[in-house]
């Protein structure tokens, strides 16, 4: 030890902090693997998109494909139902959305099956505004999959999605 | 645990607390005001270091445990998983592989010092018997843990561990199909194997509180192996011992990086990277490195349940060793005879390692045999009688005086 | 201070070195001694040579993969950092040139679809028994790890694909064996699987039977360690973060401690 007993104490105590400081960056560092490792792995992400042929939804009827885990619904929708979506004022809604904003075709109703209420799948065609009605705490939806009433905050979610073909589409 | 804290509480939610559990001061005084001979040396810092150990080992296997599946269809390739998928999944399993070594080489270390310096005799013989329970927990743990991986080394290691206890006389057989859960090692084997993989650290975790517990209550042995006179034989543990053990397992660290970041399979055979195969039987099966002294004496004797007595049978001794040294006097320092016999008795370790991992024929079954006897001939004729025969050196006066001494020498006039 | 600080860094490596060195002389392979070669990815700052890897894959997907496979990876490895690194289009248009089975559709039959970036990399044979039917009752191992399921594996896949020979007089052959000088008993079931010019590399490099022995090689290190590059890139972090802490971390237990020496 080289240091003088005059300058000690400034000294020692920034070798301390130094040391504390240190070794508290060290543990920082540390944390994060096994936080991250928490996070989906390379092979989850990998899942992310999915590719569907919808050639065989007639008309008026639906198909539910599982997408990250979750349901999603491919609707055809009928005329009536199209027009009973767009002729739905804004300023009724909760989470006013147009429902061309909703879709790329409106003929083809693509969106996420979970209630935003607390994550249950809704049921089709049932409700008061013939769209989609949850058991868990009676959030109901209209046609275009926008909320209407009961708890749920927001409309149903729209996911990322490309039309391959007329008959393929791409979702993720 | 030490009893004699003087900690008072200052703030509000302390005394609070303190008044309905009295925590804070009983870690006060075990970690902190605690008295501890200040003449320890770095051997002594291994205690601490196998505290790190046991807590990344805890740390990272429940970690694993989140993305293991313990299956035989799907073991081998979840590892792989782990490896390849999930985010520092490769630095977590190999911190997590590479620390079973490690908590060997430590516990060695540990050991090794306390067979030294005497660090098991009266008044601390229990200290030492619940080491060697953790000592012999950490071997089920490890022995467990590679298993589970299911490459060739753990199903064919599992197949003879497992196999030992056939030797058994009558109940043999039927104690096979407890331990495997079928006709052969199989799923129901890894499935148990993990859930005890899982439990063993936590029982480890609460034998290492009572072997500090009944550290606490004589304190610290030490170089010396002299009694501590009063306080000015002592420091406080904290800071003295908390820094240095700290700048230990940080100096630990960097060994175990080493291992962790450039040479993660060095310690690990290679066999382990071929899935498990019911009809193939690697060329050489060996354990883990840090079994192959008991895997040597197992071997060097040619008869199925004498083998597996012997193997026993050097485990057991390790229980006895308090009482196999008569000797009075606890550190190697000053007995001149022990301490050549101790060092006799390292090697005669590492020859029985090395010859465990070599095939038992020609000249290594004939050493293997030789060490094997002097392993039992250095507890039940050495350390017996060198306590009768053997004349000490003068034990110092103090610890204080020792160290005044020491530094006295040390420092130009 | 710093002396003695030096002393007890240089023994820890040394320590490290001494029981692993041993250890290493401990796995000697039964066959010949193995031929060593300079591989990028060797030591505390090796990388992956991507060209290299990419001559490697080149060879596995045109030679190797008639018979072997190389199951724990996908095709979307082949893009990732580290590795190989083809670009994402690139990777989808490897993947798409390989069937695999998906389904059942909404009909319950199985259908093949081309292979998408995030399917494994498709197997040769459908199972073991379907793999030994087709080569003489031998089985034609996974590699994606062989090169850390034999000990010096880099060298030993190298020297393997490059040992052949004929059976030096005396030897008899097994039915069906080959002469190898570095493999375990010197005779293997795998007929020489290289020969120069058995490639025509995209980048031009001359294939010879040396060069896509090392190329192969090293993509099969990749594949058994393909966060090698992570790993070393940590690891410097690593070390020079304790070594500088444990600099610091000496220097307060110094201090602490002045009052009782």
């Amino acid at each position: 030890m080289t240091a003088s007993h005059a300058e000690e104490p400034t000294r020692r105590d920034f070798l301390y902090i130094a040391t504390g400081a240190m070794g508290a960056v060290g543990a920082g560092a540390l944390a994060w693997p096994f936080i991250d490792q928490l996070n989906p792995d390379t092979s989850v992400k990998a899942l992310a998109s999915i590719e569907v042929d919808i050639s065989s939804v007639a008309e008026g009827a639906a198909i539910t494909v599982t997408w990250r885990g979750k349901p999603v619904f491919i609707r055809h929708r009928t005329a009536e139902e199209i027009a009973a979506a767009e002729a739905v004022d804004l300023k009724e809604l909760r989470d006013p959305q147009m429902d061309k904003d909703r879709v790329q075709k409106p003929e083809w109703l693509i969106m996420v099956g979970v209630c935003t209420h607390l994550g249950c799948v809704p049921l089709g065609q049932k409700g008061e505004y013939g769209g989609w009605f949850c058991p868990c705490h009676g959030s109901q939806y209209d046609t275009s999959g926008r909320i209407r009433k009961g708890p749920a905050p927001q409309n149903l979610a729209i996911p990322d999605y490309v039309f391959v073909t007329d008959n393929r589409v791409k979702i993720g | 645990m030490s009893g004699h804290s003087e900690f008072q509480p200052t703030s509000a939610p302390a005394k609070w607390l303190e008044r309905r559990l009295p925590i804070l001061s009983l870690l006060h005084g075990a970690a902190v005001a605690f008295p501890t001979p200040k003449n320890l040396n770095y051997w002594w810092t291994f205690g601490g270091i196998l505290m790190f150990c046991l807590g990344v080992q805890i740390l990272t296997g429940i970690i694993l445990a989140m993305h293991f599946t313990p299956h035989v269809d799907m073991a081998f390739s979840s590892v792989e998983h782990i490896m390849r998928d999930v985010n520092y999944g490769w630095l977590i399993r190999y911190i997590h592989s590479n620390g079973a070594s490690m908590f060997f080489i430590a516990v060695y270390i540990h050991m090794f010092r306390g067979l030294y310096y005497g660090s098991y005799k009266e008044p601390r013989e229990l200290i030492w018997i619940l080491g060697v329970v953790i000592y012999l927990l950490m071997m089920a743990a490890a022995f467990f843990g590679y298993v589970i991986v299911w490459g060739q080394m753990s199903f064919w290691g599992a197949t003879v561990i497992t196999n030992l206890f056939g030797a058994i006389p009558v109940v043999g057989d039927g104690l096979l199909s407890l331990l495997w859960g079928g006709f052969s090692v199989d799923n129901p084997t890894l499935n148990r194997f993990f859930s005890l993989h899982y439990l063993v650290p936590f029982l480890i975790a609460g034998l290492v509180i009572l072997h500090i517990w009944a550290l606490h209550v004589p304190g610290n042995n030490n170089p010396l192996g002299i009694d501590v006179k009063g306080p000015q034989d002592t420091v406080t543990f904290h800071p003295y011992y908390t820094v240095k053990d700290t700048f230990a397992v940080v100096m630990f660290m960097l060994f175990f990086a080493f291992f962790v970041f450039y040479m993660p399979n060095a310690l690990g055979d290679p066999d382990n990277y071929i899935e498990a195969n019911r009809l193939s039987t690697p060329a050489h099966i060996v354990p883990e490195w840090y079994l192959l002294p008991y895997y040597a004496i197992l071997r060097s004797i040619p008869d199925k349940l004498f083998g597996v007595g012997a193997m026993g049978l050097a485990i057991v001794t390790l229980f006895l060793i308090p009482w196999l040294d008569t000797s009075r006097v606890r550190s190697a320092r000053f007995r001149p005879l022990y301490k050549q016999f101790f060092w006799l008795f390292v090697i005669d370790a590492v020859v029985l390692g090395y010859i465990g991992a070599k095939p038992p024929e020609g000249m290594y079954l004939i050493i293997g045999r030789l060490a094997t006897a002097y392993y039992f001939f250095h507890f039940y004729i050495i350390l017996p009688v060198l306590g009768l025969v053997e004349t000490p050196k003068p034990l110092p006066e103090s610890i204080s005086k020792s160290v005044l001494d020491k530094s006295a020498a040390g420092k130009p006039a | 201070m710093t002396n003695k600080l030096q002393i007890i860094l240089g023994g820890v490596f040394l320590a490290a070195a001494a029981i692993a060195l041993p250890l290493d002389a401990a796995h000697a392979s039964e066959g010949g001694e193995l031929k060593h070669v300079n591989w990028s990815f060797n030591g505390p700052f090796g990388t992956f040579d991507r060209a290299q890897l990419k001559r490697g894959f080149q060879v596995y997907r045109e030679v190797c993969s008639a018979c072997h496979s190389v199951k724990f990876m996908s095709y979307r490895n082949l893009s990732e950092a580290g590795g190989p690194e083809y670009t994402d289009a690139e990777t989808k248009t490897i993947a798409a040139t390989n069937k695999v089975m998906d389904g059942p559709d909404r009909d319950g039959e199985m259908f093949e679809r081309p292979a998408e970036p995030k399917d494994r990399i498709v197997k040769p044979f459908p199972n073991d028994n379907a793999a030994r039917a087709a080569n003489n009752g031998a089985l034609p191992p996974d590699l994606s790890l062989m090169t850390k399921a034999r000990h010096d594996g880099p060298n030993y896949v190298y020297s393997i694909l490059t040992g052949y020979a004929d059976a030096p007089e005396g030897v008899v052959m097994a039915d069906g064996m080959n002469y190898n000088h570095y493999f375990p008993g010197q005779q293997i079931a795998m007929p020489p699987p290289l020969s120069d010019d058995q490639v025509t590399y995209e980048d031009g490099a001359p294939a010879t039977l040396d060069q896509m022995a090392q190329d192969v090689s090293a993509f099969l290190t990749w594949t058994a360690e393909p966060k090698l590059e992570d790993r070393h890139k940590l690891g410097l972090k690593v070390v020079l973060f304790l070594i500088v802490f444990a600099g610091l971390l000496f220097a307060s237990y110094k201090r602490i401690w002045k009052d009782q020496h």
